[in-house]
């Protein structure tokens, strides 16, 4: 079996978050990045997958779709335990949309064969959470969304996955090869370990540009996108609080007062 | 330009590698993640959060700067960037990970035979053994050369007879590293737990590494092969070696635990209001504030150039002494200041200081006092005579 888990390399969620001043994105500097972890899920689960099923023979691999610095996202799948990872690395891949980043996914991983492809339930850097289903379209695969459990058939040709919905759970049978997203509660990542994290800083990851994939200028520009990034522009600052001064019975009358008549919230 | 982080003002982290930085981060978050949510509770119960074992097995740290054997392989800069982290948690999971890695798996490593490394060294990094170091005794630290624990050959056999005190990991251990004296002199001796004569049991009533296990060992007519002696470790040179290693990586776990404090200052002192103002818009208490980042970014930096040297081949004991001595006199007196900005909140577990001021009381005891490493710099510059 053949298991692919789809990384990406975002900003921590403590980060403080910064717009460039032309508002055409946020500004990088200062800002550590980690692998998302919805993707940790994902990684987690190819790997215990492989782990827990040796009948299986699966092969875990790690891809990503983005700038050089993302190649870090790969090296911490690799320290988990993937056995393979596979970068997509050219600058032209920077502004693309989900869409378009779903087709240039697809094109890389056509002849490989992949069985199932694992892939977090969405990015916490721009919250889309698009990437998982186009990709299961493009390649014309079930997808089944925000999984929180998987078992498998014997044959692993199908498995089950659940998935909560409003107030309840749906229980999904799906034949392969198909694509999963996972929802927080699937697993709980492991750590990477530092002799495989040694490893992989010393293994050569295999890096395909747009040329390699067959991908022109034109189809990978912003008019060529169905989507784009208009501006980024910070959250309007917090107005201040206000002090309101008395005695507790008064106090409270103006609290009610405000609420009702000027926030109109009660 | 931005004002420089507080915790790194002269950003010595930009100093490292991007593995150094990546082995720093896991450990980081590790430490966020599994320590400190649970490691004041351990430390009010006195407790040693064996819960964090598996996971740190599973990461690697064990071991982690040894080459071969199911071992990570890093240089001695990461191991220290380890320490720190784990310092930053409590002295008690640092000194852990010191005792296993440095006293442990290093002289089995440095002097053991290659059967000894067969055997023991993968499933000390997995934790499947635990190791504890034998060499203080009741009746001294400072001066181990006076040993009373002593081995007798007899047959192909050694009866080791003797007492240890303040072992870490002691009733936790599965092998002791033991060193006792015989009539050619210091050796060191594998003793396995369950060996007949062989006990330990815990120092109660501590008020500094509560959250780490500290015993006595006991060995009445111990006996054990001759296969079970490091075979390459002669006199007192061995343990001394040993020790080296366990300072290097307290270097750098006292800067750990300045930085936590520090954290927990910052934080009280921006938000505390007194005579109508926040306390850090106060000379006094930003002098003080000030005085901890000074100490702080002395520490780090003198850690690295120490790391450095270690790389390199170059690091003489005694610039481990110094730097032992400077960096956990620069973390106890850090704690205590923070401690005391704190208020009378910081006199409870809530806040990290007086836990980081009590187990550094034992940090700048154990593996040689500051008053020895004064000494032991003391020497070099004074033709070699030892004042001690």
């Amino acid at each position: 079996m053949k298991i692919l888990a789809l990384t990406k390399y975002v900003p921590e969620s403590t980060a403080v978050i910064k717009v460039k001043p032309d508002g055409s994105g946020i500004d990088p500097a200062g800002v550590k990045f980690v692998l998302n972890p919805f993707c940790e899920f994902a990684v987690e689960e190819a790997i215990r997958t492989k782990e827990k099923n040796p009948a299986a023979k699966a092969e875990v691999t790690a891809l990503t779709c983005g700038p050089a610095a993302c190649a870090e996202a790969l090296r911490t799948a690799l320290a988990m335990g993937t056995d393979h990872a596979i970068h997509l690395c050219d600058n032209a891949f920077a502004g693309i949309d989900e869409l378009t980043m779903a087709r240039v996914i697809a094109r890389a991983i056509a002849q490989r064969g992949f069985d199932v492809i694992f892939a977090g339930k969405v990015a916490i850097d721009y919250d889309s959470g698009q990437l998982g289903p186009a990709l299961a379209e493009c390649l014309d695969w079930p997808h089944v969304g925000a999984v929180t459990a998987i078992e498998w058939g014997a044959d692993f040709k199908s498995l089950t996955a659940r998935r909560r919905i409003e107030g309840a759970e749906e229980v999904v049978e799906v034949k392969l090869p198909a694509l999963l997203t996972c929802e927080k509660g699937l697993n709980e990542a492991r750590y990477p370990s530092l002799p495989k994290l040694m490893k992989a800083k010393k293994a050569p990851l295999e890096t395909l540009d747009a040329a390699a994939l067959g991908f022109s200028a034109a189809e990978l520009s912003p008019t060529a996108c169905a989507t784009r990034m208009g501006e980024f522009a910070p959250p309007p600052p917090r107005p201040p609080g206000r002090m309101l001064e008395g005695e507790p019975a008064e106090l409270a009358k103006q609290l009610v007062k405000i609420l009702r008549e000027e926030e109109k919230l009660i | 330009m931005e004002s420089p982080n507080p915790f790194d003002f002269y950003d010595v982290r930009g100093l490292f590698s991007d593995d150094e930085r990546a082995v720093q981060d896991m450990v980081t978050r590790f430490v966020d993640e599994q320590a400190l949510p649970i490691i004041a509770d351990a430390f009010e119960h006195d407790r040693f959060p064996k819960e964090l074992i598996p996971t740190i097995a599973e990461m690697g740290l064990l071991g982690c700067n040894i080459e071969g054997y199911d071992c990570a392989g890093l240089n001695n800069v990461c191991y220290g960037l380890i320490c720190q982290e784990l310092e930053r948690g409590d002295s008690g999971i640092r000194s852990f990970m010191s005792v296993q890695n440095s006293l442990c798996m290093f002289p089995i490593h440095r002097y053991g035979s290659e059967e000894q490394r067969q055997r023991w060294l993968p499933r000390m990094a997995k934790a499947q053994v635990i190791g504890c170091f034998g060499l203080t005794e009741p009746d001294g630290g400072s001066d181990p050369g006076t040993m009373k624990t002593h081995a007798k050959k007899q047959g192909g056999d050694w009866v080791i007879n003797g007492a240890k005190m303040w072992i870490t990991n002691g009733t936790i251990a599965d092998i002791a590293i033991t060193w006792a004296m015989t009539d050619e002199g210091v050796r060191g001796f594998i003793v396995e737990k369950g060996t007949p004569g062989y006990t330990a049991r815990d120092i109660k009533r501590k008020f500094s590494l509560r959250a780490s296990v500290t015993s006595e060992l006991f060995f009445d007519n111990c006996r054990v092969p001759d296969s079970n002696r490091l075979p390459e470790a002669h006199g007192l040179a061995g343990p001394l070696s040993c020790l080296t290693q366990a300072r290097y990586g307290i270097v750098w776990g006292a800067i750990g635990s300045a930085t936590a404090c520090l954290d927990e200052c910052l934080r009280f002192v921006k938000q505390r209001t007194l005579f109508g103002r926040p306390l850090s818009h106060t000379q006094t208490i930003q002098r003080r504030l000030a005085n901890m980042v000074r100490r702080i970014t002395n520490a780090r930096l003198l850690a690295l150039q120490l790391g450095r040297l270690k790389d390199a081949g170059r690091m003489h004991h005694s610039h481990v002494s110094l730097a032992k001595w400077n960096n956990v006199r620069m973390g106890l007196d850090v704690a205590r200041d923070a401690r005391d900005m704190l208020g009378a909140g910081g006199i409870t577990v809530e806040q990290c200081p007086i836990r980081h001021m009590l187990n550094l009381e034992s940090v700048i005891t154990y593996e040689g006092t500051e008053t020895i490493h004064e000494l032991i710099v003391g020497r070099e510059l004074c033709d070699g005579v030892a004042a001690f």
